[in-house]
């Protein structure tokens, strides 16, 4: 299954919660190796789409599949445990040190000790964080962009092919940001993961995706490469484009 | 006595009393903890329970303590008197800030801390274990911190169903006018809910984000005191079961025991232990189960939890068996004895010989310079004045409604209903003017108090008597027979004295008139 070119794919999917439609009809799949951008605004329904592809919510109608199979056949742990997943302030657990939070999806696993240390000092290294420094420290006592680096460690750590990641720089300062941003797209590129990435910032998205999909309304409005975005007719993709070019 | 005095005298009573109301508290804790906690976490995981669980808890801590032991007297395995009833009653009290602290806790965790769990694939049991507790941990500490110094209070209370505790002196310390008693009971459950409060808090804080530095060392001075009350509890008994071997190595082996229980004031356990060294010089094993509030004296009697208590033909008659008070006494005597073997299958010992019956009391000074002899003397004069009654006499049949009607009293205020103990202590400082006690009282003289006249034969007879079940009568009977007209009401109030006025222990007293007679 490995083999296979496409490794998440949407199909007919619709989730409605309450009698409210929040998705409607999406169709999708990403690539092995990609970096899928959600794009649009609060309430549009990226989110959602994201917490499908871990079952962190099931579909209403249609399928999603991972790996080829339906999220739905096999167990939501088993199938959490082999997807990363950052959101907004990395969602550390407030009672855990930071090597303690990164080597937890290990620890999940049944990991040896050594293996574990190793491993988490390797993670921190990789997201810029000096083990030495940084392993015993609490969330509480790391800046927003550290604990940041600390939730990409965590996903990254038990080495699954897809990210999942919801909005996780939006609550950054813009230098902050885009220092982490550049470093993340390095990462992605020297690992080969596949991600999807949620985002409502079109700069984020240009600069991260591979390919964009533009929400509006719990659907699929618009689906193609950074390029082909840029040159979209779709009044809301030159909406969106005309933030940036300010 | 100073109270120094009081404490060298009466040490090993208190750490004895201090250890049991540990014991106490820290197994009712225990129990709700055990019960609410994984209760609590079902409510975060069924919400649908929380309404009706959490609405029991709350219904169980409106009940007044006193009301939840009694109630709990007659239910088996579960009930009865004694420490386990204490035990049970205190854990349903202490269960709600154990549930409710679990389930706040938990649901206010932030919501992205709970999706980052599952999205990293937790199973919900790894959740709770890695996440959910240690970071609820603060909250439920407090509700169990809480729980812990409510237990400390109530437990107090549980004296009254025959469970030991420093609730003992409490109780003792108002009947007998005795401060030393009140301020000792008093002040060590104060320090014990100090303590346990401290301990608590000291783990509690060890568990707040933030506080990682003092972790270790807060933790430690918490469990050590802890650990330190737990140790009282322990070697403190160790301690009172040596002092008591003596008397245990005594026993004899005749296979009898016999369950020997009184009411909650001086002159039932002076009866009672009367009683018990009686049936002790006869060869029986005898279990003391002694200051029984309420009617729980009887209620325990008809469980089967003891076998044998003072009681007076007036309470039984107008009381217990609900009929209309009559003055004759071997009438109400009659009637009550073979209404209490019909009904309840019990046997009344002969008369003791005197009567406890109600007296109107007044201060000694009002009575002189008013010239007051009797009741009815007091009627025109007394309509400003201040009464008191305990709640036995403003319930019952015989007591103030038909006392009020007789007399023609027309009171302007609505009458103290307070602890009967406590009335007299309020007459005395000026705070009542009239109250009812009882008769063979030594706090009556003690308190320089002067007992009207009933001088329209209002009052029922009390005539001291034992009520028994009827499979222990025939064991009893010698003993029944040794005290049939064997004390007279002059006796009577002379113990009633040495025990309230001059401090003595009633075993003493007992042991003294047993000597005498």
């Amino acid at each position: 299954m490995s083999e296979s070119r496409t490794i998440v794919s949407f199909r007919d999917v619709a989730f409605e919660v309450a009698g409210v439609r929040i998705l409607e009809g999406v169709n999708l799949s990403v690539a092995r190796g990609e970096t899928l951008v959600l794009l649009g605004e609060s309430g549009c329904g990226k989110t959602t789409t994201l917490k499908l592809i871990n079952r962190l919510i099931e579909p209403t109608e249609g399928e999603v599949l991972v790996n080829g199979g339906s999220t739905m056949a096999v167990d939501a742990v088993e199938l959490r445990r082999g997807i990363g997943y950052v959101l907004q302030e990395g969602g550390l657990f407030p009672h855990m040190t930071a090597a303690e939070n990164v080597g937890l999806p290990l620890r999940l696993a049944g990991r040896d000790r050594a293996l574990i240390e190793g491993r988490v000092a390797e993670m921190l290294e990789l997201v810029g964080l000096d083990p030495e420094r940084f392993a015993a420290r609490f969330p509480h006592e790391l800046s927003g962009g550290q604990r940041q680096r600390l939730g990409v460690a965590r996903a990254l750590v038990a080495d699954p092919d897809l990210l999942l990641l919801d909005e996780p720089f939006g609550a950054l300062d813009a230098l902050t940001r885009a220092a982490l941003q550049q470093e993340f797209a390095r990462i992605v590129r020297e690992l080969g993961k596949t991600v999807v990435f949620v985002t409502h910032d079109l700069h984020e998205a240009m600069l991260l995706g591979s390919r964009i999909a533009l929400m509006d309304k719990g659907r699929v409005v618009f689906l193609g490469t950074p390029e082909e975005f840029a040159a979209s007719p779709l009044p809301l993709a030159r909406a969106y484009l005309e933030t940036v070019a300010l | 006595m100073s109270f120094l005095d009081f404490i060298t005298a009466n040490w090993r009573e208190l750490i004895m009393l201090t250890r049991e109301h540990i014991a106490i508290v820290m197994l009712s804790t225990a129990f709700a903890v055990v019960l609410g906690l994984p209760l609590g976490v079902l409510l975060t995981r069924v919400r649908a329970l929380q309404a009706p669980v959490l609405g029991f808890a709350n219904v169980m801590q409106t009940v007044p303590s006193l009301a939840l032991f009694g109630l709990l007297i007659p239910i088996p395995f579960i009930g009865g008197i004694g420490a386990r009833t204490a035990v049970i009653a205190l854990a349903l009290y202490a269960l709600l800030p154990v549930i409710r602290n679990t389930v706040t806790g938990i649901l206010g965790i932030d919501p992205k801390i709970r999706e980052a769990a599952d999205a990293m694939g937790m199973t919900g049991a790894e959740r709770l274990r890695l996440v959910e507790l240690p970071l609820a941990a603060p909250v439920i500490l407090t509700g169990i911190r809480v729980a812990v110094v409510i237990s400390v209070g109530v437990a107090t209370v549980a004296a009254a169903v025959g469970a030991g505790g420093l609730g003992t002196y409490i109780f003792r310390g108002l009947r007998q006018n005795d401060n030393n008693l009140l301020i000792a009971g008093a002040v060590a459950s104060a320090l014990l809910a100090l303590l346990f409060d401290l301990a608590l808090g000291q783990i509690e804080r060890s568990f707040t984000i933030g506080e990682r530095t003092k972790r270790t060392s807060r933790r430690i001075i918490g469990l050590g005191i802890a650990g330190a009350l737990a140790a009282v509890a322990v070697v403190g008994g160790l301690l009172v079961s040596q002092a008591n071997l003596g008397r245990a190595g005594e026993l004899p082996a005749s296979g009898e025991r016999i369950v020997v229980g009184s009411k909650d004031f001086t002159e039932s356990i002076i009866l009672a232990e009367i009683l018990t060294q009686l049936l002790e010089g006869e060869g029986f094993a005898v279990e003391r189960q002694f200051e029984l509030g309420g009617n729980l004296p009887h209620d325990s009697l008809l469980a089967g939890k003891i076998d044998v208590y003072p009681e007076y033909t007036g309470t039984a008659f107008t009381a217990i068996l609900k009929r209309d008070p009559i003055t004759d006494p071997e009438v109400v005597y009659r009637e009550t004895a073979g209404s209490y073997e019909r009904e309840f299958g019990l046997v009344l010992s002969p008369p003791l010989g005197f009567a406890n019956d109600f007296a109107i009391l007044i201060r000694g000074d009002v009575a002189r310079l008013q010239r007051l002899r009797t009741i009815s003397d007091t009627v025109p004069v007394s309509r400003d004045w201040q009464a008191g009654f305990g709640q036995d006499f403003m319930s019952r049949a015989d007591g103030y409604p038909g006392f009020v009607r007789a007399y023609g009293f027309a009171f302007a205020r609505q009458p103290r209903e307070m602890d009967l103990s406590l009335t007299y202590r309020a007459l005395a400082a000026g705070e009542l003017d009239i109250i009812a006690g009882n008769s063979t009282d030594g706090l009556i003289s003690a308190l320089d108090l002067f007992q009207l006249q009933d001088d329209r034969r209002y009052f029922p007879p009390y005539e001291a008597v034992f009520v028994a079940r009827r499979d222990k009568a025939e064991l009893l009977r010698p003993a029944f027979e040794r005290l049939r007209n064997a004390i007279s009401t002059e006796e009577m109030r002379k113990m009633n004295l040495e025990v309230d006025g001059n401090k003595r222990q009633p075993r003493e007293v007992a042991a003294e008139w047993l000597r005498e007679n």
